[in-house]
């Protein structure tokens, strides 16, 4: 399945990945080899196989609802590059 | 043209839980911003996510409560996008297998009319954080309090063709998740939140028309408006040779319209796929028929019985059922007095009347369902009239009074049914008004009727409101009836 550049410099920009335009066709060609890998794969019978949501066969532990954390806020805060009030800063969001 | 709406509606529920979905960290509401996130919720490098068992006991007793199916097996999944008030880049929610399969829900909608909505599925997900918009330099504040805390989305089939119809489903899921305590539905904090899909189609046709997702909708009179409008521009759009645009709008309350959002393409490109750090959830029949077994009696079973059981209209008992804290009253009410329809028009009459004037919710009445209820016993034991029990009514609400029975004493308000202290009353009246006699005497038998009202209201008002009204009507017809031999 061939890709073409629109598709991987869509893609970077859902991940929001920023890459070099001089690397696109290479990446184009590998990410197209991945879903040639992928295709050839299909051609597998599975009808009698249940999708698979996990490697591991083991199913998820609940928790219990009760409050275990305390307040962080200072020492979650001393990582982003600028707080105010409280508050993370980030640029300006406009709907 | 006629034209027909259809509207499905994707309904968010915060679930009721002390601690969030995921992690042990707090969800209680108004607490100082970002004390209430930790390293899962924000995402930090290393962090394991664990379910929490109350969001699925919860998600479960919905989808019990509306005829679903419960999936033995669901898996979480990452929605993929970026905003800054999403810390860790994706949500965490289900989408190929949601906990909570297709099921349905009847709404009574007045009193001949029900409407059957079938619900598509129920998911799990977390909610986002918030973002502050008011201006930090130039920049937007970020409050993770909110990030993590459990929802339960609530995707409904597009069965409804009218934004009437769209209240009254929104209504009955307020009342079933508050019913099952599973969240305390308050539309205005933002516990329950409402997505509209809207479309307009030629009546008659099959296909639907292209939809427009109505965000931001946060009561049920604002869902309603909401929708109305949408529907009006739709189709003033299409008789005016234009053609709707998927896209999502926003609803403005303050000038009552919805408008576009700026939407990007790739908007919808969320590339689900099975959350690595969470194992399906697997829960077995055992644990499905507890749950079961602890459901309480539901909003549509309440009315039932209020129907069947206590003879009351089908909008009397919808009305009544709509809330667990109305219906609770109600029933208490006819507890002391044992006559549901009495009970049911002084609670849907003079109570809700006060309640809403007073913008208090039934939880506040000054006038407790027991003082209500002796009330009505007064009345109908016949110790006070209507009129009189419109005084105590008033009296009870501004808490100047214990009890019916104490303030019909010190009020002097006992009915007067004794014959002979109501002839000697009209005896008097008619001395007094001897030209009104004379006028009585002398009309048309037709006008005679209205002439007597007269009589009646000088009677009541000689008696301080207090004599038997149907006993004054007999005596006082029988006495007019005697003058004119």
């Amino acid at each position: 399945m061939a890709l073409t550049s629109a598709d991987v410099e869509k893609v970077a920009h859902l991940a929001r990945i920023q890459i070099d335009a001089s690397l696109i066709p290479e990446y184009t060609r590998d990410l197209s080899n991945i879903l040639d890998l992928v295709n050839q794969m299909q051609q597998v019978d599975t009808s009698e196989v249940e999708p698979m949501a996990h490697p591991l066969d083991a199913t998820q532990r609940l928790r219990v609802d009760e409050v275990t954390e305390s307040n962080q806020r200072d020492a979650l805060l001393a990582g982003a590059p600028a707080t105010e009030a409280g508050l993370f800063l980030v640029p300006k969001v406009i709907e | 043209m006629q034209w027909e709406a259809v509207i499905g509606l994707e309904v968010h529920v915060q679930l009721a839980t002390q601690s969030k979905i995921f992690s042990g960290a707090s969800t209680a509401f108004g607490a100082e911003a970002n004390t209430q996130a930790c390293a899962i919720d924000l995402g930090l490098p290393g962090v394991l996510p664990v379910v929490n068992e109350q969001a699925v006991a919860m998600a479960v007793k919905f989808g019990l409560a509306v005829n679903s199916k419960i999936s033995t097996r669901s898996v979480f999944e990452r929605k993929n996008y970026f905003y800054p008030d999403l810390p860790k880049g994706y949500q965490t929610s289900q989408m190929a297998e949601p906990i909570v399969g297709p099921g349905w829900l009847d709404l009574t909608l007045d009193e001949q009319t029900t409407k059957h909505v079938r619900i598509h599925h129920a998911h799990l997900e977390e909610d986002a954080g918030k973002s502050l918009h008011e201006d930090f330099h130039g920049m937007t504040g970020i409050d993770l309090n909110r990030a993590g805390t459990p929802l339960l989305e609530i995707v409904s089939e597009p069965d409804m063709h009218s934004a009437k119809e769209a209240v009254a489903y929104l209504k009955a899921i307020h009342a079933i998740v508050t019913y099952l305590g599973i969240s305390d539905g308050n539309m205005a904090e933002g516990s329950m939140r409402c997505d509209a899909n809207v479309s307009v189609r030629p009546k008659g046709q099959t296909t639907l028309g292209t939809r427009c997702e109505i965000k931001n909708v946060n009561s049920f009179r604002f869902v309603e408006k909401a929708i109305n409008y949408e529907i009006q521009r739709q189709i003033e759009l299409i008789e005016e040779g234009g053609r709707v645009i998927q896209q999502t709008r926003l609803y403005d309350a303050d000038l009552d319209e919805t408008r576009a959002m700026r939407s990007k393409e790739e908007a919808n490109d969320y590339r689900y796929f099975p959350c690595p750090d969470l194992l399906p959830v697997v829960l077995d029949e055992a644990y499905i028929q507890h749950l079961q077994a602890q459901l309480p009696e539901l909003p549509s079973q309440k009315q039932t019985r209020f129907i069947e059981m206590l003879g009351l209209s089908a909008y009397d008992a919808s009305v009544l059922s709509a809330s667990r804290a109305l219906a609770d009253y109600f029933e208490q009410v006819y507890q002391v007095c044992q006559d549901a329809k009495a009970a049911a028009n002084w609670v849907m009459g003079e109570l809700s009347a006060r309640l809403n004037r007073d913008g208090l919710e039934i939880q506040d009445s000054p006038v407790s369902s027991t003082q209500l209820g002796q009330l009505i016993q007064r009345i109908l034991d016949n110790t006070i009239n209507g009129k009189a029990a419109k005084q105590v009514f008033a009296t009870l609400w501004a808490q100047e009074g214990q009890s019916a029975d104490e303030i019909i004493a010190a009020q002097g308000l006992k009915q007067v049914t004794d014959t002979g202290a109501i002839e000697a009353i009209i005896d008097e009246v008619l001395a007094k008004n001897t030209a009104q006699v004379e006028q009585y005497k002398a009309a048309e038998v037709d006008k005679r009727g209205k002439m007597m009202g007269f009589f009646v209201g000088q009677v009541m008002k000689a008696s301080k409101g207090t004599a038997n009204p149907q006993a004054v009507n007999q005596l006082l017809a029988d006495k007019l009836a005697a003058l004119l031999d």
